[in-house]
Order: C-alpha cells, then sequence, then structure tokens
C-alpha cells in the first residue's frame, strides 16, 4: 500500500490519498496519470494491468488500486 | 430518408403512433422493423453490410461469452485440484482462443469499413508515389458502395464486441435484439456512439405511453429542426461560396467563412444530434448525450469532452488506454526513461498514445490528408498545452486571472477561434490551400472588405442575415440558460399558455423562416457522411 500511496504522491503530491476516495469521479486524476500509474505499477510489482481493468472502481482510491493490484498477484 | 424530409416525418409519426398502440411486448420488435424499413429505404445494397456485421458480431460475441462461462465452470469445478500454476496456464488457453475469435471480429468489421471507405484514398497515394517515381502507371478508381452510417454502426457493434471480451457484460443471446442495438434507427446514420450496457435497458424494455416523457421528446425534436432548418441549411449557403471561389473570397472573407461554418456545424451536428435523442425519448428509450456546450470550453481538451462525447469515450476507451499500457509501449516507456530521463519516460506512451487516436479521428472524419493533417494538429495542440500547464500555471498565480470572468471569456474565445481555424481544413479541397488561406487571413484582411460589395453576393439576403443573427442569439441564449439546469424541466414549471406560446412560437419559426418550402432540397446532415 506504502508504494501505491509514494506513485500516487510523486504525481499530485497536493492531494490527500489516505482519505480520497473519488479520484476519478472529481477528476483528480486524468487519463495522463492512469498510464503513468500503471507504468510504476508495472514496474513495482511486476503485474500486468490491461485496458480493461481501467475502470473508475479500480482508480477511485489508493485503496482501490492497491486492492487492484493484490487481486492481480493472486491471478498471476 | 433525411430526418427533415417530409418522408421521414411521416414515418416517425407512424411508428410513434403503433408503438404505442400496439402490445408492449411488441415494442422493440416494431422498432427493429421499422429501423430495417429506414435503411431499406436509404439503399437496399445498404442492408448487406449491416446484416454481416450484426451476424458477424452476434456468433463470435456468443462463442467469447460461451468461454467465458466455461472457464468459469471449470475453475469452480476444478478448484481444489488446480495448482496456481494451472489455472493460470488454462485461463491463458481460453483468453487465447477469446483473443483469436475478437481479432477474426475486428479485422472482420473495420476491414469492411476500410476496404469500402479508404480504398480510393490509398488508391489516390499510390497514384500519386508513382507519378513522383516517374511512372506512367497510374491505378484506377473503384466504384464502390459506402453504406450509409457504416462508420457509426462498426464503431457502436465493435465496441460491444470488445466489451463481451472483456467480460464487462454477458452477450446479447437474442439476434434480434443485438441487431436492433445495431440499427436503431435515429442513431443509425449520425451516433451517438452508444454503449450496448447503457442502451439496453430502455431499448428492449416495454413503455407505456408517457406524456410528460412524449411532450419532452417533441420539443427536443423541434429544437433540433429549428437548429437545422433555420439556421444550418440557411448558413450552408454562404459557406459554400466562400470555400468554392477561394481566390474570390480571400482576405477577411476566409474569417467569415471560418466562423459561418463553425455555426453551421454546431447547428447541424447538434441539431441532427437533438433529433435523435428527442425521437428515442419519445419512444421512451435513453440515449447518452454528445454535447454539452462545447462552445464554452476553455481550452481544446475540455472542448473534446463536451464536444462528440461519445466519439472520444470510444477512442479513449478501445485506442488510447490498450495502446498506452500495451506491454510494447511499458518498454518502450522504460527505454524513454533510461536514455531520456524520467519526465520524458513518462510522457512518451502518452504522446505516442495520443496521436495514435488523433491520428484515427482525423481518419474516421474522412478519407483524404486534410481530415488526418486535422487530427494530428488537434493532437499536437493538446500536447503542447499539457506541456505549457506549468508556465500556465506560474501565469495564473503572479497575475491572478484564473478566477476573473474576463479570463474565463478570453480563454472561451480563444478556443472557439482556435477550433474553427483548425476546422479550415474541413472546407478547403486540400491541405496547401488550407494553409495559404490561413495564412491569407492574416496578411490580407481589411475590415474594408466587409463593404466592397462581395458580403452582399455570397448567396444570402438582408432578412437571411436577421434570421441568422436571431437565430445565433436564441441559440447562445438557450446555451446559457441550460448551465443551471434542463431548459424543457424549466419550461415545463410554466404556465401552460406561456409554455405553448413559447413552443408554438418556436414551430412558427422553423416552419416558415425554415430554409424549406415547396420544391426545397433540404441539405444532409453533415456527419451523415461519416
Amino acid at each position: 500500500m506504502d508504494e501505491i500511496l509514494t506513485i500516487l504522491q510523486d504525481l499530485h503530491p497536493d492531494v490527500d490519498f489516505e482519505s480520497c476516495d473519488t479520484l476519478i469521479d472529481d477528476g483528480i486524476l486524468d487519463s495522463f496519470d492512469i498510464v503513468t500509474i500503471i507504468a510504476e505499477i508495472n514496474d513495482e510489482f511486476d503485474v500486468k494491468i490491461g485496458a480493461e481493468q481501467i475502470v473508475p472502481e479500480n482508480f477511485n482510491s489508493a485503496e482501490a488500486i492497491w486492492e487492484l493490484v493484490r487481486r492481480l498477484e493472486d491471478d498471476e | 430518408m433525411l430526418f427533415t424530409s417530409y418522408e421521414f416525418i411521416a414515418f416517425l409519426i407512424c411508428v410513434i403512433i403503433l408503438y404505442y398502440v400496439l402490445p408492449s411486448r411488441y415494442q422493440w420488435k416494431l422498432l427493429l422493423a421499422a429501423s430495417y424499413v429506414f435503411y431499406f429505404v436509404s439503399g437496399w445494397k445498404n442492408c448487406f453490410f449491416i446484416l454481416l456485421t450484426t451476424g458477424s458480431t452476434y456468433f463470435l460475441a456468443r462463442r467469447i461469452d460461451g468461454l467465458h462461462r466455461e472457464q468459469a465452470a471449470y475453475i469452480k469445478e476444478h478448484k481444489k485440484e488446480l495448482s496456481k500454476e494451472e489455472r493460470k496456464r488454462y485461463k491463458e488457453k481460453i483468453k487465447s482462443r477469446q483473443w483469436r475469435l475478437l481479432l477474426t471480429g475486428l479485422f472482420l468489421n473495420f476491414g469492411v469499413l476500410a476496404v469500402l471507405k479508404y480504398s480510393n484514398f490509398a488508391i489516390a497515394n499510390l497514384n500519386f508515389g508513382l507519378s513522383l517515381l516517374g511512372s506512367q502507371r497510374q491505378i484506377g478508381f473503384l466504384s464502390l458502395l459506402l453504406p450509409l452510417g457504416i462508420s457509426f454502426y462498426t464503431f457502436i457493434t465493435m465496441g460491444y464486441l470488445i466489451d463481451v471480451y472483456r467480460g464487462k457484460y454477458p452477450a446479447e443471446p437474442c439476434i434480434g435484439k443485438l441487431a436492433l442495438f445495431v440499427s436503431f434507427f435515429p442513431q443509425l446514420i449520425q451516433g451517438p456512439i452508444s454503449r450496448f450496457d447503457q442502451m439496453k435497458e430502455t431499448l428492449f424494455s416495454e413503455h407505456s405511453f408517457d406524456s410528460r416523457e412524449v411532450s419532452f421528446g417533441l420539443e427536443r425534436i423541434l429544437w433540433g429542426f429549428f437548429k437545422k432548418l433555420v439556421i444550418a441549411d440557411r448558413i450552408l449557403t454562404g459557406v459554400t461560396t466562400i470555400i468554392q471561389q477561394p481566390e474570390t473570397y480571400n482576405g477577411i472573407y476566409v474569417f467569415v467563412g471560418m466562423m459561418f461554418y463553425a455555426l453551421q456545424l454546431y447547428a447541424d451536428f447538434t441539431g441532427g444530434i437533438d433529433i435523435t435523442i428527442g425521437i428515442a425519448q419519445t419512444l421512451g428509450i435513453k440515449v447518452q448525450e454528445n454535447f454539452i456546450r462545447p462552445y464554452f470550453s476553455k481550452n481544446i481538451a475540455e472542448y473534446w469532452r463536451r464536444w462528440h462525447i461519445t466519439l472520444g469515450t470510444w477512442f479513449t476507451e478501445y485506442i488510447f488506454y490498450p495502446v498506452s499500457v500495451c506491454q510494447p509501449m511499458l518498454r518502450f516507456s522504460r527505454f524513454c526513461r533510461k536514455h531520456l530521463g524520467d519526465y520524458a519516460g513518462k510522457r512518451m506512451p502518452v504522446y505516442v498514445a495520443s496521436l495514435a487516436v488523433w491520428f484515427t479521428t482525423g481518419i474516421w472524419h474522412g478519407a483524404s490528408w486534410n481530415f488526418v493533417v486535422w487530427g494530428l494538429l488537434n493532437g499536437i495542440i493538446i500536447i503542447l498545452s499539457q506541456e505549457c500547464e506549468p508556465l500556465y500555471a506560474r501565469f495564473h498565480a503572479r497575475f491572478h486571472v484564473a478566477q476573473k470572468r474576463w479570463y474565463a471569456g478570453f480563454q472561451v474565445i480563444r478556443t472557439v477561434l482556435l477550433m474553427s481555424s483548425l476546422r479550415m481544413l474541413d472546407c478547403y479541397r486540400d491541405v496547401p490551400l488550407t494553409f495559404r488561406m490561413f495564412g491569407d487571413m492574416f496578411l490580407h484582411s481589411r475590415v474594408s472588405q466587409l463593404f466592397d460589395g462581395r458580403f452582399m453576393s455570397l448567396g444570402l439576403t438582408v432578412s437571411d442575415y436577421i434570421v441568422l443573427i436571431v437565430g445565433t442569439l436564441i441559440l447562445l441564449g438557450a446555451s446559457l440558460a441550460g448551465r443551471s439546469g434542463s431548459l424543457r424541466e424549466k419550461l415545463a414549471s410554466k404556465p401552460a399558455p406561456v409554455r405553448y406560446a413559447l413552443l408554438y412560437s418556436l414551430f412558427l419559426c422553423t416552419l416558415l423562416i425554415g430554409a424549406y418550402g415547396v420544391g426545397y432540397d433540404s441539405s444532409q446532415f453533415i456527419y451523415n457522411q461519416f
């Protein structure tokens, strides 16, 4: 989880990622950010996030992203 | 059969009456029959292609969905005996079969679209290449039929197939219902590019007559007719005169043509979509909005989130994300990070994917270099804006203008001018001429040119100009009023005499001053040609 928070903080230092759960709904993360996050996760965790996983519920909070990574790790 | 033709209006009235008179379980079947009648009348040969797309997508989606279910059942049944590695291998095997089925569908359907729409463009370029090499040989052009709305229904259908492949929802088991989704006549020829999961609920369900929904739908249709007939078709003459005679209409007339076209395209396309959404609402069906006051956008990226929204989201979901996060692109990102630094490494994949999207957006609009250059210029400007973001932020912080109303107005006007400039590529016959006229607008424009007699020879009379000015003010007023909520809701809350007086006035305006009448041949909607 800490790694996810670090990736997010690097992108937007001014956002409180620990509490925010509307990152997509409120337009805090745009498509540019999403692609950057996926590239970072790919390096950090060695999981492949496909385009089909890019839906708001998987990226609305740091917790949701972490859940996605764990799910993919389990699958792989 | 154009939306604005007498035949279509008669057809629509028959469909609406039958829709509510027949038992409601037959409603979707009636719409399917009506959609095919509508399409058959537009050219019976077109039906072969839409049937091919519908049939192939139905069978492939069902097979892909069958494999999803087969996989779930197998894993559930063998949960205890399968190791993690075995489970992974099994999933990969299923995925690979699904991928082949998906590719078959994509190649077949986009292949048909590519051959019909782009063969002659490819031949023209080959011929140009051959002439550059000094060859006398020229390849003859093909006489191909371009079925009405093929770009729209192919995208709608392929979006459905990809969603089923991704497991977003199950495949539709009834081929008739899928055929209706693909061919639903109000959206068949100019969109919106709807999604199956968003539309199926209201498209296939039974509807009883709801006077509020029907009257809201009819009001929306009337508004669409007003935009198309009173504004778009009237200003068309002026636009055509300017762009077809670039030697006569140069200097400030390039700017006039550019702004006329901005108004025509807005009134034409949004008017068409108003008619589409209004017809659907009259039938109790919800179709996604395609515009949110696009000319109030403060930058191009925002404009594209508010103009032709369903096309933009289609490209984002099915091209931008898959290209950006595919493994070769992630490897390319790592390569850039290693050799060019973190900053470039993060941005390069997004920019390459953006340019791929904008190239496709351009070529989707038409088989010509004008549209390719138009698409790429949009992409380049968005990328430059992204790169200049820190500069803008510093400027806003330094001069405290971000919250000022006049600055917001400046940003809106800047965006309209920028978008209108790019759209000159839609108008002039080729790219070099467009750039020449763009330059001419800056180098040779003088206000006095407006009074040298050419303005009144554009094919528009004084009364046409008055109608256009008043019509544009009405459009602007409606857009401004619409910012604080639905105009039709507001209208519905007014006393009946006020409401009916306003609607009757709009109806009379459209009927009496629309570019219409005996012997008048209403022009095709611009987006019908895509």
